[in-house]
């Protein structure tokens, strides 16, 4: 049954059967789409159609659905997670589209992240830098001092508290004109920076973080801040500009060779 | 490798060191309009002045290498940086609106540094060619009078005349985001002066660029 206000849409979908072949843009049509449905209940409506078809489904990255895991990594209409500020793209509601317009819905496009099919693509290249040295280190000994009895300033705990709401989604690489890693590696950086416990292993976890990220081949930041504006949690550029000073000191002062 | 190497052909390194170039070259082309502007207040001083750049043993021999590796660096590094960045994205989005997170000036750098490097080689065959081929090859007698006069009849040629204000058009486009950017670069951004240096920034990017157009204007049009 069509409603009164329900959308017509043509949609092009970029469709890659894998990593190993070519893939390309192909053109959809839905119909009556509500416009208080997310942007994912379209894509499910899209899927439905191209089963009930006997097509295949076009694959993409989706699982709280409510901002928070930061999988939908979909390039929509020339900007991730599409238009609307400080959004993932399950928070993207039709209404912001209008009848009859034409949507492109692109994967993540960077080198470092492979297309595994049609949207989906391989964020393996965040996990790697995570593990050259995005943690804290504590034994589990059973006497790791509460966090509550070391002193930290305010402003300090509300920096590091920012930074650390990065869900590691992969915009500010999509966004990014030279697919660039710096936002997020800085988030990361600068969430254990700024605190005590990760002052101990600063020096080698900015070295480490950063040569890993130059490894994956990530592009170089060329301060645009596209990402800082793409990025669903606002994450600021103040983190790589703090980056950037860890860096530096770091190179300088760490005893790593 | 060397720490040292490492630190400087890392992603962070590299554009450190760009931007530490690129405020050398800010500093440069502030000091350069100066001496430049004076050839509007006084035929002598600008004279005088150029006597003595052009044979200062500290500024030919200190500080013009040191000029000359950062402005190839910058160059050089600039188009380095240029190709591995669009290395790390093989497939164009179909569409992309850079437009609405990002400013044109920001996203373009790289042509106009491209406007800037073409406006160098102008500049070098006008100015510097000469000048080292009177200095160190023909080995001509020295005159302290004889800049104010050598460039104002460079800029008898309207076509020569438009190609510098176009070109600084060029610059200005590149020092809006350049300037600001250098600072960022080398981890300089705060609340109390970032606002500052942004302003600051976009002062100078009108400015000096402006300012070098209407010295070229200036001695085309009194020439007349």
């Amino acid at each position: 049954m069509s409603t009164a206000n329900g959308l017509n849409l043509t949609l092009k979908v970029w469709r890659q059967k894998n990593d190993k072949v070519k893939g390309q843009m192909e053109t959809y049509q839905v119909s009556d789409i509500s416009p208080d449905s997310s942007f994912l209940e379209m894509m499910d409506i899209l899927n439905e159609k191209l089963i009930n078809e006997g097509g295949d489904p076009v694959a993409f990255d989706h699982d709280c659905r409510e901002g928070i895991c930061g999988s939908c990594s979909m390039y929509i209409n020339g900007e991730a997670h599409g238009p609307g500020r400080e959004i993932t793209t399950c928070q993207l509601h039709m209404r912001e589209f209008k009848n009859g317009e034409t949507i492109y819905i692109e994967p993540w496009r960077a080198k470092a992240f492979p297309v595994i099919k049609d949207l989906v693509v391989d964020r393996g290249a965040f996990d790697r830098i995570m593990a050259a040295g995005g943690f804290v280190s504590v034994n589990t000994s059973g006497n790791t001092q509460d966090a509550n009895a070391i002193p930290i300033p305010k402003a300090d705990a509300d920096k590091a508290f920012d930074a650390a709401t990065c869900i590691g989604c992969g915009a500010c690489v999509a966004s990014c004109k030279n697919s660039s890693a710096m936002l997020f590696v800085s988030a990361k950086v600068s969430q254990f920076a700024l605190l005590p416990q990760g002052k101990v292993e600063a020096k080698e976890r900015v070295l480490n973080m950063v040569q890993q990220m130059d490894d994956e081949g990530f592009g170089n930041c060329s301060n645009t801040g596209a990402c800082e504006v793409e990025c669903p949690k606002g994450i600021s550029l103040d983190n790589i500009a703090r980056m950037n000073r860890e860096y530096l000191s770091a190179s300088f002062t760490a005893d790593k060779k | 490798m060397s720490w040292l190497k490492q630190t400087f052909t890392s992603s962070i390194g590299r554009k450190f060191a760009m931007a530490l170039s690129a405020l050398f070259l800010v500093i440069f082309l502030l000091q350069h309009f100066i001496i430049n502007f004076t050839s509007v207040l006084s035929e002598k001083t600008f004279n005088e002045i150029s006597h003595f750049m052009g044979t200062n043993v500290l500024v030919q021999f200190a500080l013009q290498p040191v000029l000359i590796f950062g402005v190839i660096y910058h160059f050089v590094m600039g188009f380095v940086l240029e190709i591995k960045n669009r290395n790390a994205r093989a497939i164009k989005y179909a569409m992309n609106k850079g437009s609405e997170n990002s400013t044109w000036f920001s996203r373009n750098m790289i042509y106009s540094g491209f406007v800037i490097l073409l406006f160098l080689c102008l500049h070098f065959y006008d100015f510097w060619i000469p000048e080292i081929s009177h200095k160190y090859i023909e080995v001509l007698p020295e005159d302290s009078t004889r800049y104010f006069g050598e460039m104002v009849e460079k800029f008898h040629d309207p076509l020569r005349v438009g190609l510098y204000a176009l070109s600084f058009v060029f610059l200005s486009l590149h020092l809006m985001h350049g300037f600001q950017s250098a600072f960022q670069s080398v981890g300089a951004r705060h609340s109390k002066y970032t606002p500052a240096i942004k302003k600051l920034g976009t002062l100078y990017a009108i400015i000096i660029p402006a300012g070098f157009i209407f010295i070229a204007l200036y001695h085309h049009l009194t020439a007349l």
